[in-house]
């Protein structure tokens, strides 16, 4: 679609556009290490009550489902692969591919939630919440555990909420082509903020399911 | 195989950037086989530490999870979101961040260990 004296003009053209795609960047690389110390903070606190309650820690690991969690990972990183992929897409100028992709990363954040809600639904049925009847007869460690189970794996989820929220709106700004192709930072920022998560739940994973 | 000349017809402006230049993001060869590739080791080492944690590995079985966590967010920073390719400012501010967190870490522990 473009021939050579387009692009020429279009570069002419770019050059004087008001954009600072590094500065976006870098703002939000900035915002991701805050996520990263917020999250760090958690971890800290899950590894120093760990090192003080090994037994309790692992017993209560016992509880959550290995399988469910295994499930999940692969659904993040799947929608995690989507996205990069619908970045290349438009950067190859294919829209209707690159919203294809980012549909797939939107569903795959759904399941993931929706795996979430039944693993926590589970867990209320089970007694295993605050003040809940299993709750108060386990040992303090094992409430620690699932205490940091609780607002780690929640905040998570929250993150996945607003990510998905964020991926939304840049694709109704593609679709009314505001981000195209030559103009796709904002997707790349919702792609990193994605990634972000999604490493979270990397470490997320091990430490919460495969401890026992 | 799809409009390359588009992106090549870029490419040579964006290899030098100048003040004004570097304020756009160009494309850098963007590609769908690396990131799938990508995508299949990560699997491959969900799967590795899944089946790690079904073996008693004692006291290394954090170690080993841990370790193939770390392998997982590093293919994650440089290939998905790519780090690898960014400037080094970004990798810069990620590795301070790194070491603030690894920081922190060690000093609570000399607490603890030295506490209990």
């Amino acid at each position: 679609m473009n021939n050579n004296t387009d692009s020429a003009a279009e570069e002419i053209h770019e050059v004087h556009v008001h954009r600072d795609d590094f500065g976006s960047k870098m703002g939000l690389w900035l915002f991701l290490l805050t996520e990263i110390l917020l999250f760090g903070g958690l971890f800290l606190l899950y590894a120093g009550y760990r090192f003080k309650y090994p037994e309790g820690f692992a017993a209560a690991a016992s509880e959550l489902d290995v399988l469910m969690g295994a499930v999940n990972t692969i659904v993040l990183l799947t929608s995690s692969l989507t996205v990069v992929l619908g970045i290349v897409a438009l950067q190859k100028n294919k829209l209707k591919l690159s919203l294809f992709f980012l549909w797939c990363t939107v569903f795959c954040g759904i399941i993931f939630l929706v795996n979430k809600y039944f693993e926590w639904g589970a867990k209320f049925h089970h007694g295993i919440y605050p003040k809940g009847p299993k709750l108060q007869e386990m040992s303090e460690g094992e409430v620690m555990y699932f205490g940091l189970y609780y607002v780690m794996t929640g905040l998570h989820g929250l993150h996945i909420i607003i990510g998905l929220a964020f991926i939304g709106i840049v694709m109704y700004r593609m679709k009314k082509k505001v981000i195209t192709s030559t103009n796709f930072q904002k997707l790349e920022n919702a792609g990193l903020y994605w990634h972000i998560v999604d490493i979270i739940w990397i470490f997320l994973f091990p430490l919460l399911y495969l401890i026992h | 195989m799809e409009n390359n000349e588009h992106h090549e017809g870029e490419h040579p402006v964006n290899e030098h950037h100048g003040p004004e230049e570097g304020m756009i993001a160009h494309a850098h060869h963007p590609s769908y086989g690396v990131n799938i590739a990508v995508w299949i080791g990560l699997i491959g080492l969900t799967s590795i530490t899944v089946a790690v944690a079904g073996i008693n590995l004692g006291s290394l079985a954090l170690s080993v999870a841990l370790i193939i966590a770390l392998v997982k967010s590093m293919f994650v920073v440089n290939f998905f979101m790519h780090v690898k390719f960014d400037s080094k400012i970004i990798k810069l501010c990620l590795g301070v961040c790194i070491v603030v967190f690894i920081t922190m870490f060690v000093l609570t522990f000399f607490d603890l260990t030295f506490r209990y």
